[in-house]
C-alpha cells in the first residue's frame, strides 16, 4: 500500500521533473539556422575545395606554375599552365582550371605545393546544375575574391601577353645560343693536353 | 423592423447565429491550434518552427488547408463503403454539438442547458464509435488495430474522467456550465480539488488520444492509425475534429476548475480564450515531453491508479460537504 502511494509520487515527481526540462528548453534561443537566408561560417578546419591563399603582403596568390599539384592529383582534376613573363622570374600560372566534380578532397595538392599557395576554402554550397558547375579557374576565382576584398586585381595574362612572352623566350633563346656559339668558337683554339689532365 | 427584431431574437436565430459562430471559431481555432502546435513543439526543441507563409509562419496553415482540399478524395476498393464516408461526419458533428452550452462568457452561451454537462461527455462519447467506424470500415489492419486501441482507453478513461468531474458537480448542485461557473465567483475550484484537476487533465489528454496517450494513431507504430485510409478533406475533417477536441476539453477544464470567464478588467471572453488556451498548451507541453505509453501501461494507469484516485477525491468531497 505505502509502495502504491510511494509509486504514484515518485512517477509524478518524474513527469514535473521532464516539463521542467522542456519549459527550460522552449525558453532558450533557438540553434538551428534558416539555410538560404543565414549561412554559418566554417571554422579553420574545415576541407572545402583547395583555393589560392590571398598572400597578405603580396595581395596575390603564390603560384609558380610548377605544376606539382596537377601531377599529384589522384584524380588528375587540375589543368595548369604558366608562363614566364618577359622581366620576370618566376613563372606565373595564366591557366589553373580545377574540375571539382571529381574531387575527393584529399588535399594532395595543398601539401605537395613548394610555396605553400593554396588552403582549402569554407565553401560548402557544391551543389550544381550541370557539371560544367563545378569547374573553377582559381585564377578568377581569385580576382573575384580581391575584387570583393578591395584589393588591386591581379591580371590574368592575355594571348597577347603569351604572345610576347613567347616572342621574348624565343629572343633570349636565339641570343644564348649565340652566346653560346660565339663562346665555343673562342674555345676552340684552346690547347686539349690541358683536359686531358 | 419589429420583425427583425422579433427574427432575432427568437430560439431560430440564436441557433442559426450560434451555429455559424461555432463554424468560424472551429476552424479559426485548428487553423490556428496546429500552427501553435508547430511553433511550441519546435521550440521545445530549439528549432523556429515554420517561418516562410506569413509572419512566422502564421498562415502555413491556411496554406496547408488548401492543399488538403485540393486532393484527390482517395476511396480503396475494399472498404465497407456507406461507413467508411459517414465516418469523418460522425466524428464532427457532435463536437460541433457540444459547443451548445459552453459559457464563452455570461452571456455568450447558446443555450445553458440543466444537463450541460452531461450533453458534453455524452457527445465526447460519440467520437469513440465515429474512430471505431472509420477503423473498422477502412478494411486495414492497422486501422482496426488503431480503432480498438481507441475503444479500450477511451472506455478506461471516461470512468474517472466521468467521477472527477462529479466531485466538483456536488459542491456546486448543478449540471448547468453556467451554474457551476457562477459558483467560482469567490475561489477556482482548483484550489479546493487539485487532485481533480490534475486527474481530470490526465484523461482529457487520453481522450483527446494525444501524447502520451496516443496509441490509437501511433504513427510509429500504426502508420496513423484509424485514419490511414483517408485522404484529402476527409483527413482534414479528422484532423479539425481532433483540435476542437482538444479546445472542449480544455474549456471544460476553464469551467469546471479555473473559473470560466472571470477575472478582473478584461471582458469575460477574453478570459474564457485565455485560461482555454492556457491549458491547451500544457496539453501541447505534455506532448512534447512525454514518450508514448505501453498498452497494458496505458490501462493498468487507468484502472489501477486514475479510477481509485478519483473514487477517493469524490467520498472525501462528499464527506467534507456532508460534514459541514
Amino acid at each position: 500500500m505505502i509502495n502504491y502511494f510511494k509509486e504514484i509520487l515518485v512517477g509524478f515527481w518524474s513527469l514535473l521533473a521532464g516539463m521542467s526540462v522542456t519549459i527550460r528548453y522552449f525558453t532558450r534561443p533557438i540553434v538551428t539556422v534558416q539555410y538560404p537566408r543565414e549561412k554559418i561560417r566554417m571554422t579553420p578546419r574545415y576541407r572545402g575545395y583547395p583555393r589560392f591563399i590571398l598572400d597578405p603582403e603580396t595581395r596575390t596568390h603564390l603560384c609558380i606554375a610548377c605544376e606539382m599539384c596537377a601531377r599529384i592529383c589522384p584524380s588528375q582534376l587540375i589543368s595548369l599552365e604558366g608562363v614566364k613573363m618577359p622581366g620576370a622570374k618566376q613563372k606565373i600560372p595564366y591557366k589553373y582550371v580545377h574540375e571539382h566534380y571529381y574531387c575527393s578532397l584529399c588535399g594532395l595538392c595543398v601539401e605537395v605545393c613548394p610555396t605553400s599557395a593554396l588552403e582549402y576554402s569554407g565553401e560548402y554550397r557544391l551543389a550544381g546544375y550541370r557539371r560544367e558547375d563545378a569547374i573553377f579557374d582559381h585564377l578568377v576565382l581569385l580576382q573575384q575574391r580581391q575584387e570583393a576584398a578591395g584589393l588591386p586585381i591581379t591580371p590574368i595574362p592575355t594571348e597577347a601577353d603569351l604572345a610576347a612572352a613567347a616572342a621574348a623566350e624565343a629572343a633570349a633563346k636565339k641570343a644564348r645560343e649565340e652566346e653560346a656559339k660565339a663562346k665555343a668558337a673562342a674555345k676552340k683554339p684552346e690547347p686539349e693536353g690541358e683536359v686531358k689532365e | 423592423m419589429e420583425l427583425l427584431a422579433q427574427t432575432l431574437g427568437s430560439d431560430a436565430a440564436r441557433m442559426i447565429l450560434g451555429l455559424i459562430g461555432i463554424i468560424a471559431l472551429v476552424s479559426v481555432n485548428a487553423l490556428f491550434l496546429i500552427w501553435m502546435e508547430r511553433k511550441v513543439s519546435a521550440h521545445m526543441q530549439l528549432r523556429p518552427g515554420p517561418m516562410e507563409v506569413g509572419w512566422h509562419g502564421a498562415i502555413q496553415t491556411i496554406a496547408d488547408a488548401v492543399k488538403l482540399m485540393s486532393k484527390e478524395l482517395i476511396t480503396p476498393a475494399e472498404v465497407d463503403r456507406p461507413v467508411y464516408l459517414l465516418a469523418p461526419i460522425v466524428i464532427f458533428l457532435p463536437v460541433l454539438l457540444s459547443f451548445l452550452v459552453i459559457p464563452f462568457s455570461k452571456t455568450l452561451v447558446i443555450r445553458d442547458m440543466n444537463v450541460g454537462v452531461l450533453l458534453i461527455l455524452a457527445f465526447a462519447a460519440l467520437s469513440v464509435l465515429a474512430i471505431l467506424m472509420a477503423g473498422w470500415a477502412s478494411n486495414n489492419k492497422y486501422s482496426v488495430l488503431g480503432a480498438i486501441r481507441s475503444v479500450a482507453q477511451n472506455v478506461a478513461y471516461e470512468i474517472p474522467l466521468l467521477i472527477t468531474l462529479m466531485s466538483v458537480i456536488l459542491m456546486v448542485g448543478s449540471l448547468s456550465l453556467v451554474d457551476i461557473v457562477a459558483a467560482q465567483e469567490r475561489y477556482w475550484f482548483i484550489l479546493t480539488q487539485p487532485l481533480a484537476f490534475i486527474l481530470y487533465i490526465t484523461c482529457a489528454t487520453a481522450e483527446t488520444n494525444r501524447a502520451p496517450f496516443d496509441l490509437p494513431e501511433a504513427e510509429s507504430e500504426l502508420v496513423a492509425g484509424f485514419h490511414t485510409e483517408y485522404s484529402g478533406m476527409r483527413f482534414a475533417l479528422f484532423f479539425l475534429a481532433e483540435y476542437t477536441n482538444m479546445f472542449i476539453v480544455s474549456a471544460v477544464a476553464t469551467v469546471f476548475f479555473l473559473g470560466g470567464w472571470q477575472g478582473p478588467i478584461l471582458p469575460g471572453i477574453v478570459w474564457f480564450l485565455i485560461k482555454v488556451y492556457a491549458i491547451i498548451f500544457l496539453l501541447m507541453w505534455f506532448r512534447w515531453t512525454f514518450p508514448r505509453v505501453r498498452f497494458d501501461q496505458l490501462i493498468t494507469f487507468a484502472w489501477k491508479i486514475l479510477i481509485p484516485l478519483a473514487f477517493a477525491n469524490l467520498l472525501l468531497t462528499a464527506l467534507i460537504l456532508k460534514l459541514r
